[in-house]
């Protein structure tokens, strides 16, 4: 029977595991806000840490070992290698477990997943990135990567509002940008209410819609939207894309949803016609108006 | 496709050659059951039930396994890769043609731009031998374009009276037949024409139709039907109809520790979009809160979703789930009535 020990039937091609982990260290935690924290990882094999790339908006699969594993946006730019930055909030299992583990505590990642944004195919056009909430995640990494290669792309515009100016993801990095001329960078907070350690707020009140009336002379043929935030925040701020002109095609999102394999395999993250883990988790509007589970 | 013929009289001898192959996995009836059957390991080529007609698991399990370990981990060392049954190689024997489609569909969805090695480690080491079969009230597999298959097979039986027309699929099927080529006879002329007879008695057997033309697009019409809001009402959300699907590969990954609490297994283990919590996120929010969606999710899953990603839908028409539902809820049934538009009037008269 040796001839039939030896054979290679299907000859698929055996590939690395892609639901493999590699280990890698938590080099810095940051609170941001509350229940928000900033990670710094760093992948223990320097090799891998050195040629790991990914795109804006993707996401990777992080494990805390012995707990299990979570989809969590990349929040750091690939045009600054060498770290990965995540903002994750408490929300469940794997999260409080992480909010326990220290600076030098070992985790798992996998990854990168997921489309992300088309940042070669925004070349030449403007970016309007309009972000509600905990939507500055995934958008910190584009609207980083942008400012790197700032170059490549028109006029930059960050709109980002939250309830309460102490819910400002990165707020000092994006006080900063405010003093740059080549980025209009624009904060909106709905209550201007603090609480006693954070810097008094100073910026405009309201809501983030507010900010598209600044916004007429926008080429909207020439540019992209990239719009991310919670249910309610799509409602309005889609409309108002689509009354500045944007076509649908233009206006860009990312979505969550219940993740168990990252690689198009488990079936959990399956909506519409769509897999939201390796057609998304970036999709157009028109994508998703046409899915009637999208939002 | 080169074809040979394997008399009913060496059948026997032929699956016991097969065993040095690997482990051979049969139909059998239950003992305790009569009428129902199931995939087991072989002991004796008598326990094959060559007239079986579905058994309740189909041959997935050997290929996605119900419950597997993937890694060894361990906080320090972080994560060994675990394959179960890796080197076990297995010959699954008289699978239909439904199964063998069933097998082709999940070969696309784990290689499809990521490879998922556990399911093609086993794969590989899996030889698939099919059998013909006369069709009941409820396979449907005509309806599915699944009745019949070129490939996906090493060896395909077709049952002649007198012996079988071996059809080899591959160059390793065509080694397991010259392994014993005393077992197997010329194909004569009379064999081909008792096989066109064979083929056109089958043909004529199917009982029930289902009308797929154009069925994506008209399930996207059909978002709002009344129906799906029916089916939830009545579905008891079992599950049982994903697990006994060929085609159903949903799984859930999760780990567990050891006492040690520092190393364990990370475990992989089928689930079903029919259970409550198969699309709740963290913060208690449910995309598919609703049974009705959840129902529903299934049907778009396997006739729109399917289509739009891989080119089919992922029914195979083997009529498992009509026998397995509690409920009683019929997947023809549904998709006809909802092409009709007919449910609500039907169920509320
Ligand atoms: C593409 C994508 C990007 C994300 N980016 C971020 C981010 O940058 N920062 C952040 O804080 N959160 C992000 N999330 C949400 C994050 O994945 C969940 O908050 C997290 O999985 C909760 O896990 P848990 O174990 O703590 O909660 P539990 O409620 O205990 O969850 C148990 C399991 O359910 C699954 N799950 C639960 N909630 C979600 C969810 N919202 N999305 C996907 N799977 C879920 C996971 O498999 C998790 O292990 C993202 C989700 C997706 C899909
Ligand atoms: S949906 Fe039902 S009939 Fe279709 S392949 Fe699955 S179990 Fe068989
Ligand atoms: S087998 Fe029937 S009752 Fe059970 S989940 Fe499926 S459709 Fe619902
Ligand atoms: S997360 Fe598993 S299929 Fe998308």
């Amino acid at each position: 029977m040796l001839r039939l020990n030896h054979h290679e039937h299907k000859s698929y091609t055996l590939s690395e595991n892609p639901y493999k982990p590699e280990l890698a260290r938590i080099i810095s935690v940051d609170p941001m806000v509350e229940d928000n924290y900033l990670f710094r990882f760093r992948f223990e094999d320097a090799q891998l840490n050195q040629r790991f790339q990914y795109r804006p908006g993707q996401f990777m699969e992080l494990s805390v070992i012995g707990v299990g594993e979570s989809p969590i946006s990349i929040s750091s730019t690939p045009s600054r290698p060498g770290v990965i930055e995540m903002c994750i909030r408490r929300a469940g299992r794997v999260t409080n477990a992480l909010y326990r583990l220290k600076p030098n505590d070992l985790i798992g990642l996998r990854g990168p997943f997921g489309n992300g944004f088309p940042m070669k195919k925004m070349n030449g056009n403007s970016l309007l990135i309009v972000a509600g909430g905990l939507g500055m995640v995934p958008l910190r990494s584009a609207l980083l990567y942008a400012l790197d290669n700032r170059q490549d792309y028109q006029r930059i515009i960050l709109m980002y509002g939250t309830r309460y100016p102490d819910y400002l993801l990165f707020r000092s990095e994006l006080e900063a940008l405010a003093l740059r001329s080549d980025v209009e960078c624009r904060l909106i907070v709905e209550k201007s209410a603090l609480s006693k350690d954070t810097p008094e707020w100073h910026g405009r009140t309201g809501l983030v819609t507010d900010l598209f009336d600044d916004l007429q002379d926008l080429d909207v043929q020439k540019s992209y939207a990239l719009v991310v935030g919670p249910p309610i925040f799509y409602r309005f701020v889609l409309s108002k894309c689509l009354d500045l002109g944007f076509s649908k095609d233009r206006i860009l999102m990312s979505l969550e949803r219940r993740m168990e394999c990252g690689i198009g395999k488990c079936g959990h993250c399956e909506i519409g016609n769509k897999k939201v883990c390796t057609d998304g988790p970036v999709f157009t509007y028109w994508d998703v108006m046409n899915l009637p589970e999208m939002i | 496709m080169k074809v040979s013929k394997l008399p009913k009289a060496n059948v026997n001898k032929f699956l016991e050659s097969l065993q040095d192959f690997g482990e051979v996995i049969i139909p059998k009836e239950k003992q305790e059951q009569p009428g129902v059957y199931m995939f087991d390991t072989m002991t004796d080529p008598s326990e094959v039930a060559w007239e079986y007609l579905r058994t309740i698991i189909p041959p997935k399990k050997y290929l996605t396994k119900p419950k597997e370990v993937i890694f060894k981990f361990d906080s320090q060392r972080g994560f060994e890769e675990v394959i179960e049954d890796a080197e076990q190689k297995r010959v699954l024997f008289g699978l239909h043609p439904c199964d063998i489609h069933g097998i082709k569909i999940l070969d696309v969805v784990f290689t499809h731009q990521y490879t998922d090695p556990y399911y093609t480690r086993r794969r590989n080491n899996t030889v698939i031998i099919g059998l013909s079969c006369i069709p009941d009230e409820k396979c449907f597999c005509k309806s599915m374009h699944t009745d019949y298959t070129e490939d996906g097979f090493d060896l395909a039986l077709s049952d002649i009276g007198d012996g079988y027309l071996v059809a080899i699929g591959t160059s390793l099927g065509d080694d397991l037949v010259a392994e014993r080529a005393d077992l197997f006879t010329e194909v004569e002329e009379t064999d081909r024409r008792k096989y066109l007879d064979f083929r056109k008695k089958r043909n004529q057997s199917f009982k029930l139709d289902l009308d797929i033309d154009d069925l994506p697009y008209i399930l996207d019409l059909e978002q709002h039907s009344p129906i799906w809001d029916e089916l939830g009402k009545r579905c008891l959300t079992c599950g049982s109809c994903s697990m006994v699907c060929p085609t159903c590969y949903c799984f859930n990954v999760y780990d567990e520790l050891n006492l040690d609490a520092r190393s364990g297994r990370r475990i992989k283990q089928w689930d079903a979009c029919l259970f409550k919590d198969y699309a709740l996120v963290a913060g208690g929010h449910n995309f598919r809160e609703d049974r009705a969606e959840r129902v529903k999710n299934r049907y778009y899953h396997k006739q729109f979703r399917m289509v739009e990603q891989y080119g089919k839908p992922s029914c195979v028409g083997c009529g498992r789930c009509i026998n397995a539902c509690p409920a009683g809820i019929d997947v023809v049934e549904v998709l006809t009535k909802v092409r009709e538009g007919s449910y609500a009037e039907t169920e509320s008269s």
